[in-house]
């Protein structure tokens, strides 16, 4: 009998995300929103969107998504590893106020049809992962807004996904949990080895968190700045005391003034 | 304590009120078929009450089934209208049309269609229940949070699941304030029913005997009725609150802390 074969080496996890001529307007919108996008998302790149208000952020995140379809243009997720599981984080942490914790993290599983028992330890796993492994009975209204906002979180990594889209998702936190969110969401992200886009108003958010940043112009929104970031991948709340990690937020600041933010 | 302190002003009010009129129509000698003295209605209520129970059970029973119609026919066209644009908008009219229609002047109607006795008391207690079910069930799954309705459609989830997981329990703080006025509202229809369709098979229901306790001036008997029907919208409305603060009181902040 043969020995079964060894697991092959990991490949690069998370999806590459490309979208070529990507068109959406809406009816009482002026204009288009996105107007003709092109975009590349390396595989298991970190990759942070900020752009002024009502640019089309949120519409880029739901077309990439597939929630929301272009009116023109095209996206692709290639993924080496199987089909593409997007999960996506809203800006509120919208969990369902009747179920439990533990059911809510679990939820993304049992619309996929998964048995109970192992949504169950998936779910517990995604938990854990988040820090709130003993909290798994409680219901939503007995939680604070930054463990609201973890549940969410988890519920999103529950499926394993490989390309994670988050829509400001700490924006309503106070700074300090957001920062400890904000190195969760890091290590999982190097830990995990997924896409991750993560739309944010705030530079330093997007030069902490992001190997990459991309800047929109006002609508119809066109990339304004893109950069790569020159900043060490370990992150701590020392850098940002660093010249460097201020000449990133600067530049990004500067870059978003200048597509009239 | 607390218990008491809440119960009081209520009952001191009441005792007041009963002794107020119970003077009034002595000293003044309103003539009983007026407006008879608490006392005389109380000693009414005492000599007929195995009637009244009767009765209260049979206006009972139909306005039961009539509110049990309301609650599943008023979610099931909730469902249907809610999954559809097209069939809101084609029979939203309509129901509205259940909720202006006067219920007097179709009940007859009815009798010709199911027959004198409880079925025809029953339709008219669900014509006149259902409206606030549907509305509020509709409201409830319309005010499902759209970012709640992408989580389930990010995850491929059917329309059933949908209906089960996510709009059913959303909009069941809704559907029980609309079971809480249907209550209220089945007993009123069941009379109104009665009054119209008569005898039913199992005996005389209320609105039978405040026909007949009019006819024969019994207002004291009148008033023995009209107390028992209060009860029986009383008895449903606490049923239907005491299923609400049930289902919700794990979850939801309006049955907290009752
Ligand atoms: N479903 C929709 N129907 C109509 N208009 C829409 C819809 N979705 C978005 N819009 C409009 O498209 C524009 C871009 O919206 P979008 O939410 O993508 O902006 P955003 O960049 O995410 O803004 P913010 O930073 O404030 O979240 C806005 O003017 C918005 O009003
Ligand atoms: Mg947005």
């Amino acid at each position: 009998m043969l020995a079964p074969l060894p697991d092959p080496p990991e490949p690069k996890r998370g999806v590459r995300v490309s979208a070529r001529g990507v068109e959406r307007a809406f009816r009482g919108v002026g204009g288009a929103v996105l107007g003709g996008l092109d975009l590349d998302l390396a595989a298991g790149s970190f990759v942070a969107l900020l752009g002024p208000s009502g640019c089309g952020k949120s519409t880029l995140l739901r077309v990439i998504a597939g929630l929301d379809s272009p009116d023109a243009g095209s996206v692709t997720l290639d993924s080496t590893s199987g089909a593409a599981r997007v999960a996506f984080v809203f800006q509120d942490a919208h969990l369902l106020p009747w179920r439990d914790v533990l059911s809510n993290a679990a939820l993304p599983l049992e619309l996929t049809g998964t048995g109970a028992a192992e949504r169950r330890a998936a779910a517990r796993d995604a938990l854990d992962a988040v820090g709130l492994g003993d909290a798994t009975h409680k219901m939503p209204h007995e939680l604070s807004g930054g463990m609201r906002m973890r549940v969410s979180l988890a519920r999103a990594l529950v499926t394993r996904p490989n390309l994670l889209l988050l829509d400001e998702p700490f924006a309503a936190l106070d700074e300090l949990t957001r920062q400890r969110l904000d190195d969760q969401l890091r290590a999982l992200w190097a830990e995990l080895g997924l896409t991750v886009l993560f739309v944010t108003h705030s530079v330093d958010e997007a030069a902490y968190l992001a190997e990459r940043a991309i800047v929109f112009s006002a609508r119809p929104a066109r990339i304004v700045a893109d950069r790569t970031l020159a900043l060490p991948r370990a992150r701590t709340s020392a850098l940002r005391a660093e010249p460097a990690f201020g000449a990133e937020a600067r530049a990004l600041r500067e870059a978003l003034e200048q597509g009239g933010g | 304590m607390r218990g008491f302190r809440t119960l009081a002003p209520p009952l001191v009010a009441l005792a007041l009120i009963l002794a107020t009129w119970e003077v009034l129509a002595r000293a003044l000698q309103i003539p009983a078929f007026l407006l008879p003295p608490p006392s005389a209605v109380a000693r009414a209520t005492l000599a007929e009450l195995g009637d009244l129970a009767l009765a209260a059970s049979v206006t009972g029973r139909a306005a039961l089934y009539g509110f049990l119609m309301s609650a599943c026919v008023g979610t099931l066209v909730a469902i249907a209208m809610s999954s559809s644009r097209i069939l809101e908008r084609a029979f939203y009219p309509y129901t509205v049309f259940l909720q202006t229609v006067p219920i007097v002047a179709i009940a007859p109607l009815l009798v010709l269609w199911f027959g004198a006795g409880l079925r025809s008391v029953m339709v008219s207690s669900f014509i006149v229940s259902v409206f606030p079910v549907i509305t509020n069930a509709l409201s409830g799954i319309r005010s499902v949070e759209p970012a709640l309705r992408d989580l389930f459609r990010l995850y491929g989830a059917s329309r059933l699941s949908t209906l089960t997981k996510l709009e059913l329990p959303a909009a069941l703080p809704a559907i029980v304030t609309g079971l809480r006025v249907a209550a209220g509202l089945s007993v009123i229809g069941a009379i109104v029913g009665e009054f119209v369709a008569g005898f039913s098979e199992s005996g005389a229901g209320l609105g039978i005997v405040i026909l007949s306790s009019y006819r024969q001036m019994r207002t004291d008997l009148l008033f023995s009725a009209v107390l028992f029907a209060a009860l029986l919208g009383l008895v449903l409305f606490g049923a239907v609150n005491l299923a609400g603060h049930l289902l919700l009181s794990r979850w939801h902040p309006s049955a907290r802390n009752p």
